[in-house]
């Protein structure tokens, strides 16, 4: 097991040094002058240039990008050229808003999934199987962010149960930041669930086309208790992987969502911070996203051995 | 099964949300949307017009203000004087005003503060309104001098903008993020990406005259999601940038006040005057000729934007009105264009920045300019890339941009900017002598000379002024429906009920 962590750790950070390198000279290539974007049209060109040696822009690139790298390596992410704050700290506010968030659409997606996906194939076939499908087959053709704009009317212009958008804070308001999250992760998880409900389903199925299903059929089992006792265990691997990715997607913010309901999540920050040229928050939050996604895909590895025992002594 | 949960989620929705008031029952504050939220807060650092849309005559304030008619009156200054020659002006400061960190106003302040924008390593974005000042000086702790190095007429104005804030030394290391000035408002906190809340200077001068204790400002940017806001209640105020095409919506419904002002802001088609054949003045002027101004207006604004004729705000009293100049007309357009050597026209590049009035009025420009036999190009652009390939290296032949500082018409005289504009000592003439006008008349005159000869060169296509379209509460008073310079002031606001 130890081996297998170290071989891991190994190809993380190989995975982040590659990274790097492909971030830094993207960004490099980018047209538009983060100086001249700061200072806008009425610039004056000595301005800039002033701007651009107090930002370290006029040295050699080498230089910088290996600045940049033992920054990140010693936890110092530097300041965001457009906010002049820390750029660690410009993470952690929005991740407030961004980890709950994917947490409470992931938990609706699964709740929501598993129960259909599961339902489908036990009734295969069926008309409970075609009306779930159905619904699956809405729910990815739905644009999330379509969806959410007709949550806000319905349940902030015409019923003014909720705040059409906005996020007050967890240390002002918990209830009200819990509220402000939820029809954003209800408009993330019809999408996600649909896709989640397709995958269990097929994948419920193919287990029970097993032979050990039939086995437990034979020995008396009704289909229920086969499915539940044998079937599902194993069904979730795949269930499991694709949960992993939309975990890592919804994690990484969701620019659009955000713009409909106007949260400070991460991936607003992105998205202003590419048009603003604040190439130093770029860098930093793709680095950390690229962690982020080694690190779920390595947790997801861990729960196929928590899953699957025969996993545990294969390797 | 995916309906009974479909229900349930809606439930468990409907419990949540039930029973949490969206207005606010005490109305001594006030909640205002924004498009933009500004990178920093302090308008002595960065240009961004958000940033005076907050601080600007809440939180910091100059010697003197802009009031919502666009006149100059007093504000850190009582009252001030100007010598003879017009080179002297000498303000007296009002006596006993503190800054929000509790120290004490006074003259050394105002040279600190107007030193520093003035000086290169000071960053001032604006440092350039600051070109006929020679030195301030304070000989009592009331009285602040400026010495001039011509009569500089507009002097009290560009002391009113957002630039000019007076700071406190102590200060300016942290005001980018906790802005400390001598407004009637104090900086509460700024959550990014959300909000700015401000609350109201219990020590300040006036204090029974502000009438809101709280006011916060929210920032989004999406254009349904600012309907939606202000439908929903979320907000009581949206002052500036709200869809034209929600308009008609906000003036059916009783519980909205729809205001539709103009801002600084001239929007045109910029010309490379430098570039063949753009330095043809009859292709310039055919330009002017192809493109209707009313039918871009009805397309991207709904019908909102005052035409403009020059590169002037029909606000200012010196205002000509030059539309009739170059009226649409392609027989005209295409006459020209044979004179000048393009009978069967030409291509064009029409490079497209982000806002709506670029990217929507270049599609239906490039078809006004079609009937005229010039295929128009279009190239969508990203503000970066804008600002480099355009504004920078004027690698561009047109472009669609509004400018939106006021009196900016003396970019016209400037070297190498972008338009390459040939005229330019004689309108950087013009600037001067209106500079140093001895009267308002005089001063007029040359601000419409000015105009003339723009309009003349057809320097670009000028458009039309970018409207204020602002909604708010219907018991929502004394918001500004005009910006004669960026600021949402509160210091009249208030409800009625």
């Amino acid at each position: 097991m130890s081996a297998v962590i170290v071989r891991r750790l190994l190809a993380f950070l190989a995975t982040l040094l590659a990274t790097s390198i492909v971030v830094f000279v993207v960004l490099e290539v980018l047209p538009g002058d983060p100086a001249q974007v700061m200072l806008g049209v009425d610039a004056e060109p000595d301005a800039v240039a002033r701007l651009r040696e107090k930002l370290g822009l006029e040295r050699p690139t080498t230089v910088r990008y290996f600045d940049w790298l033992l920054g990140f390596a010693t936890g110092n992410l530097g300041e965001s050229y457009t906010y002049s704050v820390p750029v660690l700290e410009l993470i952690v506010e929005r991740l407030a808003v961004t980890v709950p968030l994917a947490l409470i659409a992931m938990l609706l997606t699964t709740i929501i999934a598993l129960a259909a996906g599961v339902f489908a194939a036990a009734h295969h076939n069926r008309p409970g199987d075609w009306g779930v499908m159905l619904f699956a087959q809405l729910g990815i053709a739905m644009p999330n962010f379509w969806f959410g704009i007709l949550l806000v009317l319905l349940f902030a212009v015409t019923l003014g149960w909720f705040n059409a958008g906005g996020f007050p804070g967890w240390e002002d308001d918990a209830l009200a930041s819990f509220q402000a999250l939820l029809l954003p992760a209800v408009s993330l998880a019809i999408v996600q669930s649909a896709i989640l409900a397709r995958v269990t389903r097929s994948s419920v199925l193919d287990v029970l086309r097993e032979d050990y299903v039939r086995t437990a059929r034979a020995k008396g089992l009704s289909k229920r208790a086969a499915l539940w006792r044998h079937g599902l265990r194993n069904a979730l691997i795949p269930v499991v992987t694709v949960m992993g990715l939309q975990f890592a997607f919804l994690l990484s913010g969701t620019i659009i969502i955000e713009n409909v309901f106007y949260l400070p999540g991460l991936g607003r920050l992105i998205f202003q911070s590419i048009s603003q040229r604040d190439l130093v928050v770029v860098k930093d939050v793709v680095m950390l996203m690229v962690a982020k996604v080694v690190i779920i895909n390595f947790v997801i590895d861990l729960l196929y051995v928590v899953i699957d025992p025969r996993l545990r002594t294969a390797r | 099964m995916t309906k009974t949960f479909v229900v349930a989620v809606a439930a468990i929705i409907a419990a949540v949300g039930v029973g949490t008031p969206t207005l606010s029952a005490t109305r001594d504050s006030v909640r205002l949307g924004m498009t933009l939220e500004p990178p920093v807060l302090d308008p002595t650092a960065s240009p961004a017009a958000a940033i005076k849309e907050i601080v600007t005559n809440n939180l910091m304030e100059g010697l003197t203000r802009v009031s919502a008619d666009g006149s100059v009156k007093p504000a850190l200054a009582e009252s001030w004087t100007v010598s003879e020659d017009g080179k002297t002006y000498t303000f007296k400061l009002r006596r006993g005003v503190k800054f929000h960190d509790g120290s004490p106003f006074s003259s050394a302040d105002v040279v600190y503060s107007i030193s520093r924008a003035m000086s290169p390593e000071g960053g001032n974005p604006g440092r350039n309104l600051y070109r006929a000042i020679d030195k301030v000086t304070a000989p009592a702790p009331d009285i602040a001098v400026f010495t001039l190095k011509n009569p500089f007429f507009t002097l009290p104005y560009v002391l009113a903008l957002g630039d000019s804030s007076i700071v406190s030394e102590k200060t300016v290391p942290t005001n980018k993020t906790n802005p400390v000035g001598t407004g009637p408002f104090k900086f509460s906190r700024w959550v990014k990406g959300d909000r700015v809340e401000l609350v109201k200077n219990q020590d300040f001068r006036d204090k029974d005259k502000i009438r809101l204790n709280r006011a916060t400002f929210r920032f989004i940017p999406d254009p349904n999601a600012i309907v939606n806001a202000l439908l929903a209640g979320d907000l009581d105020a949206f002052p500036l940038g709200v869809p034209t095409e929600s308009v008609e919506r906000f003036k059916k419904d009783k519980r909205f006040k729809v205001s539709v002002g103009m801002t600084e802001g001239e929007t045109i088609v910029s010309i490379n005057n430098g570039k063949k054949p753009f330095d043809d003045v009859r292709v310039r002027r055919a330009l002017s000729h192809a493109v209707d101004r009313r039918a871009v207006i009805d397309g991207v604004m709904s019908g909102y934007g005052v035409p403009i004729g020059s590169h002037f705000s029909p606000l200012h009293p010196a205002y000509v009105d030059l539309t009739g100049l170059y009226p649409h007309d392609p027989a005209k357009a295409k006459t020209l264009l044979a004179e000048a050597g393009y009978p069967n026209g030409f291509a064009l590049t029409l490079r497209l920045p982000p806002p709506q009035y670029a990217r929507k009025g270049g599609e239906i420009i490039a078809q006004q300019l079609e009937r005229v036999g010039i295929q128009a190009k279009l190239e969508p652009l990203e503000w970066a890339q804008w600002l480099d390939q355009v504004l920078s290296r004027k690698d561009y032949e047109l472009t669609i941009i509004s400018h939106v500082e006021a009196l900016d018409y003396d970019r016209y005289g400037r070297e190498n900017y972008y338009w390459n504009y040939a005229n330019n000592k004689r309108i950087a003439e013009l600037v001067v002598s209106a500079d140093q006008a001895g009267s308002t008349a005089q001063r007029n005159a040359v601000l419409q000379d000015i105009q003339k000869q723009l309009a003349l060169d057809a320097v670009n296509v000028f458009l039309f002024q970018l409207p204020k379209i602002g909604v708010w509460n219907a018991n929502l008073v004394g918001l500004w429906e005009n910006s004669p310079s960026p600021s949402n002031d509160l210091t009249d606001v208030h409800w009625t009920k």
